[in-house]
């Protein structure tokens, strides 16, 4: 329609402007593309040597060369979905009081502070965790989780503090603003007559903002969600930090367990070995082939979501 | 419209100028003679166990000669090796001597030990009273193996109640502390496992990093010191000078003369004296199971790694100088640090080695 528009009476400034951010966005195009043909040919010796195996190994020994990624990738995935199953919940939850209940007085200063926290360091996070948070999760509430329900392989390891369970904490902490800020926004888009229809039929505030008002924003809500989602995956100092680095998987909530982000940050400065690099390199494409299948599922939840509605 | 085309060329151009001006110090090969006889740029990159000290004497070699400047990137020994391999930088540094691979894709690297630092096992523990133990806890050879090998799982297990008769260790777990991210200190500590115990050589071996049989990985000294601090009953190593500043407390070590030793520069130094004269050609020497009553088993050296014969004459002369001031007249810095300086007889040897190198295809580098 604009471009129409415009095209009778195009002016050179307006040429020049299209022309640079088709560039722009190009460029933005270009650099994923660059990314990922930098990241498969890193990864080619590793790819070439260990097949598809890599995905399911669950060696890491860098002395004898035996790579595997299942673990990484388990803990990556499991932290993630963790975190957002407790933030997505508490998130939204602060977004409704925040768009329907909040007097003005409070909601200002509360958004404000929410969206403070977005803008802590990983590493502030990390070192938080390490000294505040790791304490109190080992006693009491990791001890006490394991003295009364120790007999569930969930809770039946030794209560360390540091660990998964660490890991979830902290990034629940992390990406809470992002569900939060996201999800005030598109419950506050929604326009009015929904709620004065909800409520001219007899609904409580309650039922108006559940029944009628969170439906409606419901696929921005979960866009925003699975953006939190893609924060979790890819943050790296302070899951490090917390989660004890140990590339093994483990039922247990309180066992030291590894991520994509983590290993690589943790292991390539002093990658000796060409394939050891290599190896390191396939586990980025892995985590970036992650972020991918969790946006595409993203994508499909919208999707469908949308249609339904 | 034509305002807001103007403002994003100029932000594209200020970021493009951004990146352009960041790189320009890194990949500058060459430059022009007037420049060179103003200041010498020697660029520097590997290890992060020696860059406080390193930076100390960048810094106090500048005011003696000012026409040098050092610029050193402290990326870990495996990127300074990778650097200095393909000749990105002047010079490279490792906490870990060299490997076949390594030494086959640059034969004509040399390395240069130029202080020696020590793994300490520190730990978190109170007696079975309550009462917090001091440093000086007595461990064995043998049983540092077995904690690491997850062998020894409880604080009051008979081996460590024996060397301890002292103090009242409590019926706990033993929470085993590592370093998860690669490190010299990880080279250093799991080449002295593999010397001293051959279960450890067989199942887990030698490396910067390796499969650890039990406990947490922490990022950094920080991190594992930080696990040690949180954690009771925890035990892991750390480097000496981090420790020490950290006041974290730590055991004395038995050497392989029978004497439980503290980790003190003192002790380190009389390591690198008592294997001086078995120094290799190479210089590629661990410092662990140094022999001698007052050795402390865990040292290791740190190395400077410089190419036999240098590109350029101007910088090879500078840096061999550079090198020579530090290890002659850099103690009292290097000890300030917590840097242990090198025995004597190493000391001259180095010093020796210096006026091998040559420059511009065999020239000899004219230092001192």
């Amino acid at each position: 329609m604009i471009r129409q528009l415009s095209r009778p009476h195009r002016n050179r400034g307006d040429r020049i402007f299209q022309g640079w951010t088709w560039l722009m966005a190009a460029t933005v195009l270009a650099l994923i593309g660059l990314l990922l043909y930098e990241l498969v040919l890193g990864a080619l010796p590793a790819i070439s040597r260990f097949g598809f195996g890599f995905l399911t190994g669950q060696t890491w020994n860098p002395v004898s060369g035996q790579f595997g990624a299942l673990p990484a990738i388990y803990g990556t995935v499991v932290s993630s979905l963790l975190a957002l199953a407790i933030a997505g919940p508490v998130g939204l939850l602060a977004a409704i009081y925040l768009a329907e209940f909040a007097p003005p007085w409070l909601d200002g200063p509360l958004s404000f502070l929410i969206e403070l926290l977005a803008t802590i360091p990983s590493v502030v996070f990390g070192l938080w965790g390490l000294y505040v948070l790791v304490p109190v999760l080992r006693s009491p509430i990791e001890t006490t989780l394991h003295n009364t329900l120790g007999f569930l392989p969930l809770l039946g390891c030794t209560p360390l503090g540091l660990g998964m369970l660490a890991a979830v904490a902290i990034l629940a902490l992390m990406i809470l603003p992002y569900v939060t800020a996201v999800a005030r926004d598109m419950l506050r888009a929604v326009p009015d007559d929904q709620r004065e229809a909800m409520l001219a039929l007899g609904a409580t505030r309650w039922e108006m903002a559940w029944k009628a008002v969170v439906p409606y924003a419901r696929s921005g809500i979960v866009g925003g969600m699975m953006l939190a989602l893609g924060r979790a995956v890819g943050e790296t100092m302070a899951v490090t930090m917390l989660i004890g680095n140990r590339p093994e998987i483990s039922a247990c909530l309180f066992s030291p367990s590894y991520t994509l982000a983590s290993q690589i940050a943790n292991e390539f400065t002093e990658a000796t070995t060409d394939m050891y690099v290599s190896v390191l390199i396939e586990l980025g494409l892995i985590l970036f082939a992650v972020t991918l299948i969790l946006n595409g599922i993203a994508r499909l939840l919208v999707w469908r979501v949308r249609s339904k509605s | 419209m034509r305002y807001l085309s103007i403002v994003s060329l100029f932000l594209t151009a200020a970021i493009l100028a951004a990146c352009g001006g960041g790189a320009k110090p890194v990949s500058r090969p060459a430059q022009s003679p007037a420049a060179q006889s103003a200041t010498i740029q020697i660029t520097g990159a590997g290890a992060t166990f020696p860059f406080p000290l390193y930076s100390r004497w960048f810094y106090e070699y500048g005011a003696k000669d000012p026409s040098v400047r050092f610029n050193y990137q402290s990326i870990g020994s495996g990127g300074g090796i990778r650097q200095v391999t393909a000749k990105t930088v002047d010079f490279g540094a490792s906490d870990a001597i060299l490997n076949a691979e390594q030494r086959a894709a640059a034969p004509d690297l040399l390395m240069f030990p130029t202080v020696a630092g020590a793994d300490v096992i520190a730990y978190n523990l109170q007696d079975a009273a309550g009462q917090p133990v001091p440093g000086g806890l007595k461990l064995t050879p043998g049983v540092i193996a077995a904690i690491f090998l997850g062998e020894i799982t409880q604080w009051n297990d008979s081996r460590l109640a024996q060397l301890n008769p002292d103090v009242q260790l409590p019926a706990q777990n033993i929470v085993v502390a590592h370093r998860s991210d690669g490190s010299g200190t990880t080279f250093l500590f799991t080449s002295y496992l593999s010397q001293v115990s051959e279960a450890w050589k067989q199942k887990v071996g030698v490396g910067t990093s390796v499969e650890w049989p039990v406990g947490v990985g922490g990022k950094g000294n920080e991190g594992v010191s930080g696990v040690i601090r949180q954690q009771p009953g925890s035990l892991g190593y750390v480097e000496l000078a981090y420790a020490a500043q950290n006041k974290i407390a730590y055991a004395s070590v038995q050497n392989s003369a029978g004497a439980f030793v503290a980790p003190t520069l003192a002790s380190i130094t009389a390591a690198s004296d008592a294997f001086g004269n078995a120094l290799p050609a190479d210089m590629g020497q661990l410092l662990v199971n140094a022999p001698g009553k007052e050795s402390y088993p865990i040292s290791g050296y740190t190395f400077l790694l410089l190419y036999k014969d240098m590109a350029d004459c101007a910088k090879a002369q500078k840096l061999a100088s550079f090198v020579q001031w530090a290890i002659t007249e850099g103690d009292q810095t290097a000890t300030e640090l917590l840097y242990a300086p090198l025995g004597s007889n190493v000391e001259q040897k180095v010093v020796q080695r210096l006026k091998t190198l040559t420059c511009e295809g065999g020239k000899p580098v004219t230092g001192k």
